[in-house]
């Protein structure tokens, strides 16, 4: 497999983003570093918090809680403007340097998270792959409720400006 | 009713996961139907097609109106415009988020060649 990006500080991979089926949903991008310090932006909360919420959208990331291994869980707490939402869950798995796996509990049927970090000759191809719930368990959550909660995603998506690039 | 833009994604994404109700999306692609066409078309009960239809109702991919006694069921053709706004907008979500994360990385691996010599 030859990768065809050539890496440069200046010039940012390009990140992909596809649907693979009806319930899921894949984002890759290549890094210039190895895994290792991949993973570590990921699992340090510190440094998580600088780039998981993008600048200027208006929203103030108020707490950061991340206890990133098998069995520990994570909330985030935003604020905008007067309201806070808080997003929090469990890590099923966590392979350090490789993989982590967690859950979205704040709405019912939340998708299952699994980022894998890939060593290619010394920099990293990260994979975010998104599953959502199968139709008949959501189905049986939709009797109950007239519309799912909006995914965290939906919600910053929705604050994002048009970021030219 | 939703006051967001975007139809829940999980709700669409559940409404497209049957094969039938594909087809259905596909069929209404071509024509407005009633409810008892897409029945024998998919070669279902009424019952049956009548609960797919209200899943699809319900992620706002299609649309009913009753007239007189025959309920006909037409695409809504906004919420699949919406599904691609959905990607654009993770898109962009991700693109900034990955960018800022490329200059955290770029700022370790700095740190990690100016530290001590740890090989």
């Amino acid at each position: 497999m030859d990768q065809q990006a050539t890496s440069h500080p200046f010039a940012p991979n390009r990140t992909e983003v596809e649907r693979t089926s009806d319930r899921e949903l894949v984002v890759t991008r290549l890094f210039d570093a190895p895994p290792r310090l991949v993973f570590r932006a990921w699992s340090d909360p510190e440094l998580f918090r600088r780039w998981w919420v993008p600048q200027g959208i208006g929203l103030q990331l108020l707490a950061c809680e991340l206890d990133v291994r098998t069995g520990g869980g994570y909330r985030l707490v935003f604020a905008m403007g007067e309201d806070s939402m808080a997003f929090h869950g469990k890590y099923l798995s966590v392979a350090p340097d490789e993989r982590i796996v967690w859950t979205n509990e704040e709405e019912e049927d939340g998708a299952v998270t699994t980022v894998t970090f890939e060593d290619r000759g010394g920099q990293t191809l990260l994979t975010f792959h998104e599953i959502y719930p199968t139709s008949e368990g959501l189905e049986e959550a939709m009797k109950g409720s007239a519309a799912g909660l909006p995914t965290q995603l939906d919600q910053l998506a929705e604050l994002l400006p048009t970021i030219a690039g | 009713m939703v006051q967001y833009a975007l139809p829940s994604l999980d709700l669409s994404f559940a409404a497209l996961a049957d094969a039938t109700r594909r087809g259905v999306i596909e069929q209404l692609g071509r024509a407005d139907a009633s409810i008892s066409s897409l029945a024998d078309r998919f070669q279902m009960t009424l019952t049956g097609m009548k609960k797919h239809i209200a899943v699809l109702e319900r992620a706002g991919l299609v649309v009913t109106e009753k007239v007189g006694r025959v309920r006909t069921c037409r695409l809504e053709r906004g919420a699949l415009a919406a599904e691609a706004d959905w990607i654009a907008a993770h898109r962009r979500l991700f693109e900034a988020r990955f960018d800022a994360l490329d200059r955290i990385i770029l700022e370790l691996k700095q740190e990690e060649d100016d530290g001590p010599a740890s090989d």
